[in-house]
């Protein structure tokens, strides 16, 4: 069945969260746990359309973040919630580390400073290690190698099943999701006054996670912008799932003023993903792969670690991530309105989501609100979709496999459709089951998935019946 | 976990159920082995040629024409009536070594083996992210194996104004697939700068009313949900900017390797399948391998008879006992794209399953093709050479104990 919008909620909301990007689901599990009434207003069909459905998927320590940020505190907190509620909501975490590698003499020189700032920021588990050294714990890098870091605590998650974790968390605690619900004006009258393009409710407080549109959505709530976003385009290319036996660790080269750089990194799934590529641009819609940034990407692969080279390609994709003028994460609490923006949040956004969400809670406080009674974590297990533990395929009864790249099950498409936070495109029924993720990208299964899915999903796969 | 077949073995277990793997199923059957198995994923037989509703299929091995769907049922009819053991819905998942495989069914996973493997898993279609296509990703891009499906199984289509890109034969069969099912196609494109279909099936788009250009390629598509206008570059360099709902791409086969690819088997990089010897005989000398999985592409008829070739290779090879002989790897310059068999095995059957070297060209080239077994030239022809059409040079006698097996090519002369 097509998700219907929630049933609409007589009273008023005690929170609004603009945007259900990874911020914006770990705020609404955040408020939801305190007792808060919840509403998710999003623009997308989906979860996570934005900028959060392209990423790294890396869990980052904050090793190079910005010693005293903000940013550093969150990633750190937000790394250490999720470490801790984890195991309970049944999400993956890959230890593979990370390599912090100089590839020549001047990068080489730069990573004595790295690896002080990281002591600097409280992570303690760096190791310098020379070119050998580091080629020992991961033969297959190139031998030009000169020397690296070792970051043991850099690992890999599964960046969609975790935000659909912390939103699953907010339903079952009574949160509302508002999809295709755009924010058009909010109005604050002591409360606050939402007008989205599918009808008006009330909240006493909101928090922007808005992402690309973070700025914009601050001034339709009558605030003069603090910043502006400057979106910054990553294209990333997937490799076939034989590519993963070359990658056991994270490989992170030593980074600029502007970037983190072009990283190559084993996935929860099985694969490898080279990227990003940082491009500035204007439009906030549009994040296209180009051939000539691909295979710029592909060949960068190869040249850290050889044996990527002629590995086919499983998938290309681009994300944008909502940059500003400056570095830091733009946090803004204005208690007169009670609201929060939580802006400029970039690369480490998917690590430091749940730090957000606490901070975004800690800053209510100074709200003067009433106090609510805290929920009791609803116990739920989202299904596995790594490759490091157990797949539905693996258990019997399963229907029958429909996407054989990736041996997706019936039981589990139909399982999503079924779930507190059915998907509402096709891009969501990707992220949520892996269907048409694989290496031949829907050939066999595209077919199968158009009829199973047939009146389920915003835009239908097949535009219509076979005339005669 | 349960392992609901997991003492289960075979002399010779067939992974994959179309031509090619039916033919060497019925003809191991035919030669006096007791057991043999034949899995294939999905729920019916005949492989690509399920949802291939239009090419003719059957001619040569049944003597009849079937359309696909009823060719494959023909398949499963005469694999029973053979005393092959069929098995559908069972995915292998894993190829490993000692002639075992991990396999996951409806009922769960296991593990089967067998005296021999025959892995027969065919090709696909290259897809829209491994070909780097620039632009956004919306829906409405898919591959002719995708639309047949659409439209033989489901009775859907993914659009109706879609661009179709490639010129193979399938291209062909993919325009027709459209017209005949309520799709108009805008245009049709071909990267390289010649039709790759031969007369005259290349002419079928302008007959049709539908813009055919060569030496054209996409610079952007454009799309929020579905696709909504596709940009091509000319011959000539000039851009031109096509309202349409769907891009079709067409051909680029490339073998369904996987299992190889994943094994420590791995694959020839180029034919991206695996390398065999002249019975079909792998690396490791209980897997076999034949049909399109080979070298993507050749029709299904072509498939079935490599399939029934090495299907008899591996019966004398049950009979004889394996051969492990160190392969001797066969050499190739550029633009020669692939050579299969790419090894040599000495001491195997007298008459092998392919008396042929199957070559391709990665490009179009003029010049001399020549064979050298240990040096000395032994095969040689000047001439034209097409991409993606067969070369056929014999394999001569006594190559499989040469030391050195290479062909050279040049250019011009």
């Amino acid at each position: 069945m097509l998700h219907t919008p929630s049933p609409p909620f007589a009273g008023q909301y005690d929170l609004a969260v603009i945007g259900a990007g990874v911020v914006g689901c770990a705020v609404a599990r955040r408020f939801a746990l305190a007792g808060a009434k919840v509403v998710v207003i999003e623009k997308g069909a989906d979860i996570l359309s934005g900028a959060s459905k392209a990423n790294s998927a890396i869990l980052h320590t904050g090793f190079d973040a910005p010693p005293g940020s903000l940013e550093l505190e969150l990633v750190k907190a937000g790394r250490a919630e999720y470490l801790a509620i984890r195991e309970s909501l049944g999400l993956p975490l890959v230890e593979t580390g990370a390599l912090v590698c100089a590839w020549n003499a001047a990068e080489a020189d730069k990573l004595d400073a790295i690896a002080a700032q990281g002591r600097a920021n409280g992570i303690e588990e760096l190791r310098l290690l020379s070119g050998a050294e580091a080629r020992a714990t991961m033969p297959g890098l190139a031998e030009r190698l000169v020397a690296a870091i070792e970051v043991a605590g850099e690992h890999i998650i599964d960046p969609w099943t975790a935000p659909l974790a912390y939103l699953t968390q907010a339903v079952a605690l009574g949160a509302h999701l508002l999809r295709d619900a755009e924010l058009i004006e909010g109005r604050f009258d002591g409360d606050w006054t939402l007008t989205t393009s599918t009808g008006t409710l009330r909240a006493a407080a909101v928090v922007n996670a808005a992402g690309l549109y973070g700025d914009v959505v601050d001034a339709r709530l009558g605030f003069e912008p603090d910043f502006e976003i400057r979106p910054r385009k990553g294209q990333f290319v997937v490799l076939d799932k034989a590519a993963f036996a070359h990658l056991p660790r994270i490989v992170l080269p030593v980074p600029t003023e502007i970037t983190k750089g072009v990283v190559v990194c084993p996935t929860a799934f099985g694969n490898v993903l080279i990227g990003p590529t940082a491009e500035e641009q204007e439009d906030r819609t549009r994040a296209t792969v180009e051939t000539g940034a691909l295979e710029a990407l592909l060949a960068r692969g190869a040249e850290i670690v050889p044996a990527l080279a002629g590995i086919p390609v499983t998938a290309v994709y681009a994300g944008l991530r909502p940059a500003t003028e400056s570095k830091a994460y733009r946090v803004i609490a204005r208690a007169d309105r009670r609201a929060i923006t939580l802006g400029g949040i970039r690369s480490t956004g998917l690590s430091a989501a749940l730090g957000l969400a606490g901070h975004a809670l800690r800053l209510h406080e100074g709200f003067g609100l009433p106090a609510t009674a805290p929920a009791t974590p609803p116990t739920l297990c989202l299904p596995n979709l790594t490759e490091t533990r157990e797949r539905d395929w693996q258990r019997p009864d399963h229907g029958e496999i429909v996407c054989h790249c990736e041996l997706v099950t019936r039981r589990e498409i139909e399982a999503t459709f079924d779930s507190p936070v059915p998907p509402g495109d096709f891009g969501g029924l990707r992220r949520r089951t892996r269907a048409g993720m694989g290496r031949c990208q829907g050939f066999y299964c595209n077919a199968r998935l158009a009829e199973m899915t047939k009146g389920r999903l915003k835009e239908p796969l097949a535009v219509g019946e076979r005339e005669e | 976990m349960n392992a609901p077949f997991e003492s289960t073995s075979a002399d010779v277990i067939v992974v994959g159920g179309g031509p090619a793997g039916v033919a060497a199923a019925m003809e191991l059957r035919r030669r006096g082995i007791a057991r043999v198995l034949l899995l294939d994923r999905e729920p019916e037989l005949g492989g690509a040629t399920r949802h291939c509703a239009h090419s003719p299929f059957g001619m040569r091995e049944f003597s009849r024409v079937y359309l696909g769907a009823a060719y494959g049922r023909r398949l499963a009819a005469e694999a029973t009536r053979a005393g092959v053991e069929l098995r559908t819905g069972y995915s292998v998942v894993r190829l490993e070594s000692g002639g075992r495989l991990e396999v996951a069914s409806p009922a769960g996973v296991g593990t089967l083996s067998a005296r021999r493997i025959l892995i027969a898993t065919g090709a696909r279609e290259t897809p829209r992210s491994a070909r780097l296509i620039p632009g956004d990703r919306p829906l409405g891009i898919v591959t002719t194996g995708t639309l047949q499906s659409y439209v033989a199984f489901h009775g859907l289509m993914p659009f109706r104004r879609p661009l179709i890109v490639g010129s193979e034969l399938v291209s062909q069969s993919a325009l027709f697939t459209c017209l005949t099912h309520g799709a108009r196609p805008v245009a049709m494109i071909e990267p390289g700068p010649h039709a790759l279909a031969r007369a005259p099936f290349a002419w079928f788009p302008r007959l049709m009313g539908v813009p055919f250009h060569v030496g054209a390629d996409i610079t952007d598509i454009r799309g929020a949900a579905r696709v909504e206008e596709v940009t091509i570059r000319l011959a000539d360099g000039s851009p031109r900017t096509l309202a349409c709902d769907g891009v079709l791409l067409t051909g680029r086969f490339t073998p369904e390797s996987a299992l190889f690819r994943q094994s420590t088997l791995g694959v020839d990089p180029g034919s991206a399948g695996p390398a065999i010897d002249q019975d079909g005989r792998s690396q490791d000398p209980l897997v076999f391998a034949g049909g399109n999985l080979l070298r993507a592409v050749e029709t299904g008829g072509w498939a079935f008879r490599e399939g029934r070739a090495v299907g008899r290779a591996l019966a004398e090879d049950l009979a004889r006992g394996s051969e492990a002989n160190a392969p001797t790897p066969v050499d190739f310059e550029t633009p020669i794209k692939l050579v299969v068999p790419s090894l040599l095995r000495a001491g195997a059957n007298a008459a092998p399953a392919f008396p042929d070297f199957q070559l391709r060209m990665a490009r179009a080239a003029s010049g001399r093709l020549s064979l050298e077994i240990d040096g000395r030239e032994v095969w040689a022809r000047a001439g034209t050479w097409w991409p993606e059409r067969r070369i056929l040079v014999p394999i001569p006698p006594g190559a499989t104990r040469a030391g050195s097996v290479r062909f050279r090519f040049r250019e011009g002369q």
